[in-house]
């Protein structure tokens, strides 16, 4: 059965969903060299490419795609750091629908070239052949660079800098380095071992990494700027959103940050060979649409949930999660309660969560979002029985950096406030980018704002753009 | 990873923990706690901070062994490594000059309202101490106490020390030792801080608990630690972890403690517990 996404292009071997639900091995299982040169051949190596416009970073999407269809994957890959440090994970994770393959000019027509299949296909393959030489790094130039966090932006962010010639101290207050990469995505989708990679190459380019370190509580914004000449913060996501209905304090009630926290970073699905818990729920109701609600919900099939229920009160029109994720889900058996919203969650008499009432939404005129707004349908109460319920609405960011930072501006849902063309906050020599700045966002947008952050920190203290004509 | 300087038990089941943290240790403010892993598989542990020393550069915390990981961390000696040691974290106790202050510790809590006592005491405060165990014999710290408090006062429930009974005494023991207190800060488990809430609401006097719910990641991420102070919702990692003793929904707490109950010893009975001592 071909899916929709895969009509006219390669399709994605992946993993059959009645084996893939018993475990926690990756999904996709990434393109084959003849396949991947394959899907490359479709590319009609446009003149004035439209994709790279739709890439938050700028990749040189022709450039490296013919060098697949060259069969010079060594090159290729090269091609393809030059512009973006992760590569394995951003063609695993991007949102490539909306983005560069968004663009595609076969698009308009049929379906466009699975850019970020063969974006992964160049990673893979240079992690199958041992660690490609790094990049040559500019001389060092004597200036020192602090980075809030080890997600997508902070470690693009490392990486630019590191290259330029900057001494660069990435600060992570985790006991793993990676961010979202590593508590929140979960191992079937983003396997720990590439995400390791990927930060082992940005050490592998001078990068200090320190773990366990938490700014603006072992050392403040304001100490870091008495060692560093400037500092970047990405900080990444705060503290979940609830949807404030009675019962959420419920045992058995989660947020997706803490459910994704226990499975990937802290290997709950391991338990108890690991020694942190994941409560083994034999039916579990996710609130939200997103990919974060996709993985959680995938997670606890993994778990060995009998039934998992995505309940989100618009349509699969408006579900905003990657297509690919929402079909797998599909494939796997989750059950998608659409135009369906939670008012009220109930607890047994020891406190935890028997049931989830809900309501039957319908949608009305187009709300401030441009999608249709839904409205509940009076009376159309009812109940479903649930012994877990996992929210995932979103979070705020991360609160740590502002409660210790005076004069650093803050938007009214705690995000910094930066000018978007280069990350400056309002303070002196910081800079921010990623999750706590816009709120919860992509892996790819976070390491776009990290991208034009390291330009003007590199502006700003004194090295040019590069680059002649720009 | 942080090396250990000493790891020693001083009465039974509670430990002591000093490691080289010298960043942990010129941060660290009274109340405060730090977040550690005992092991490379191990769950990550929230432990308020007892004492420090930041010439030094050592931090101390007194734990209570009550499951496999804390099993874990208490087979660690001196010399070996912490995996993982982060912090200070949370909001510090708020130091200010009150007049006469109550501080009340119970298990580990008598450790962490040492730093506490001090910081009170230096800024003019009359600082009285009431520490309470089971029996004498789990008593600690009194000496390093009697140096920061103007009096301590001892409560045991076997009555083999100071006032028999518990802190479910603490307006007649006030009494008897006339203490008016301006202020009442407590440490301890759950039910001792429900108590003492419960005793100080008709005295009137504001009182400050140091709340202990599970935490992850502690650094105002996962969201677990969330309970309902004043009607709203808080997260005792980073509004926290002291709360005003009458806001909080004490039996919203116990339940939510209650939640990984089985599992915080499943795994000694697993593997046997030999394993772990």
């Amino acid at each position: 059965m071909g899916s929709r996404i895969d009509a006219g292009r390669q399709p994605m071997p992946k993993q059959e969903p009645a084996e893939r639900v018993r475990n926690f091995d990756e999904v996709a299982l990434g393109y084959p060299a003849e396949t991947a040169r394959r899907e490359a051949a479709r590319c009609l190596a446009c003149k004035k490419p439209k994709c790279v416009d739709g890439c938050p970073v700028g990749i040189d999407i022709p450039g490296f795609i013919q060098l697949i269809v060259d069969g010079d994957f060594a090159a290729g890959i090269r091609k393809l750091k030059e512009t973006n440090a992760l590569p394995a994970v951003c063609g695993r994770v991007c949102p490539q629908e909306e983005q560069c393959e968004k663009t595609c000019v076969l698009g308009k027509k049929g379906v466009p070239v699975a850019i970020g299949r063969l974006e992964r296909f160049l990673a893979d393959r240079e992690a199958e052949q041992g660690p490609l030489e790094p990049p040559a790094a500019a001389a060092p130039n004597g200036r020192r660079v602090a980075v809030v966090g080890s997600g997508p932006a902070g470690l693009t962010v490392a990486a630019d800098l590191a290259l330029l010639g900057y001494a660069v101290t990435v600060y992570e207050a985790l006991h793993e380095a990676g961010g979202v990469l590593t508590y929140g995505i979960p191992e079937f989708r983003l396997p720990k071992a590439i995400v390791a990679r990927e930060v082992e190459y940005v050490r592998s380019l001078g990068v200090e990494l320190r773990l366990d370190y938490i700014v603006g509580k072992t050392r403040t914004i304001d100490k870091l700027l008495d060692t560093f000449d400037a500092v970047f913060v990405a900080a990444g996501a705060g503290l979940p959103w609830f949807l404030d209905i009675p019962g959420e304090n419920l045992n058995g009630v989660l947020s997706a940050n803490e459910y994704l926290t226990r499975c990937n970073l802290m290997r709950g699905y391991r338990f108890p060979a690991c020694d942190t818990p994941l409560k083994r729920a034999s039916r579990v109701a996710v609130f939200g649409g997103g990919n974060v609600a996709m993985d959680s919900a995938r997670t606890a099939l993994r778990l060995g949930a009998d039934e998992v229920h995505i309940i989100y009160r618009r349509s699969r029109e408006e579900l905003p999660a990657r297509a690919e994720e929402a079909e797998n889900a599909e494939e796997e058996g989750i059950i998608f309660d659409y135009l369906t919203l939670p008012v009220r969650l109930v607890g047994d008499e020891h406190g935890w969560l028997s049931e989830v009432e809900c309501l039957r939404m319908e949608l009305g005129e187009p709300d401030a979002s441009g999608r249709r707004r839904p409205l509940a349908i009076p009376g159309s109460e009812f109940r479903l029985p649930m012994d877990a319920s996992v929210c995932a609405i979103g979070n705020s960011p991360n609160p740590l950096v502002p409660m210790t930072t005076p004069g650093l501006e803050v938007g009214e849902r705690g995000t910094i406030v930066t000018d978007e063309d280069n990350g400056r906050t309002s303070r002196e020599r910081v800079w921010a980018g990623g999750d706590v700045v816009t709120g919860a966002a992509t892996v790819i947008s976070a390491m776009g704002a990290g991208r034009r952050a390291a330009r003007s920190i590199h502006e700003s203290l004194g090295g040019s753009t590069g680059g002649a004509g720009q | 990873m942080v090396p250990i300087v000493e790891r020693r038990m001083i009465v039974p089941n509670v430990h002591l923990l000093t490691v080289e943290a010298p960043e942990v240790a010129e941060s660290a403010q009274p109340g405060n706690f730090v977040i550690l892993r005992p092991g490379d598989d191990g769950e990550r542990i929230p432990l308020t901070i007892a004492d420090w020393d930041a010439d030094a550069g050592t931090v101390t915390s007194v734990f209570v062994q009550v499951g496999a990981s804390t099993a874990r961390l208490a087979r660690l000696t001196a010399g070996d490594q912490v995996p993982s040691y982060a912090g200070p974290l949370g909001c510090a106790t708020e130091i200010a000059h009150f007049g006469d202050v109550l501080l009340i510790g119970g298990c580990y809590g008598i450790g962490s309202i040492y730093p506490i006592a001090g910081a009170l005491t230096a800024a003019g405060n009359r600082v009285f101490v009431l520490i309470e165990a089971r029996s004498s014999y789990l008593l600690f710290w009194e000496d390093r106490l009697h140096e920061v408090a103007e009096r301590v006062i001892i409560v045991t429930r076997d009555g083999s020390r100071g006032y028999r009974g518990h802190v479910t005494r603490l307006a007649e023991i006030l009494t008897l030792e006339g203490i008016h207190p301006d202020r009442v800060v407590a440490h301890g488990c759950t039910f001792q801080m429900m108590t003492v809430a419960a005793q100080t609401r008709p005295l009137g006097v504001k009182t400050m608990v140091s709340m202990n719910p599970i935490m992850i990641d502690g650094t105002g991420m996962c969201g677990v630690c969330r309970l309902t102070v004043a009607g709203s919702r808080k997260f005792a990692c980073v509004d926290g972890p002291e709360f005003d003793a009458q806001e909080v929904d004490w039996d919203e707490v116990l339940a939510r403690r209650e939640s990984y109950a089985a599992e915080e010893v499943s795994p000694l009975r697993r593997s046997g517990c030999a394993s772990h001592f």
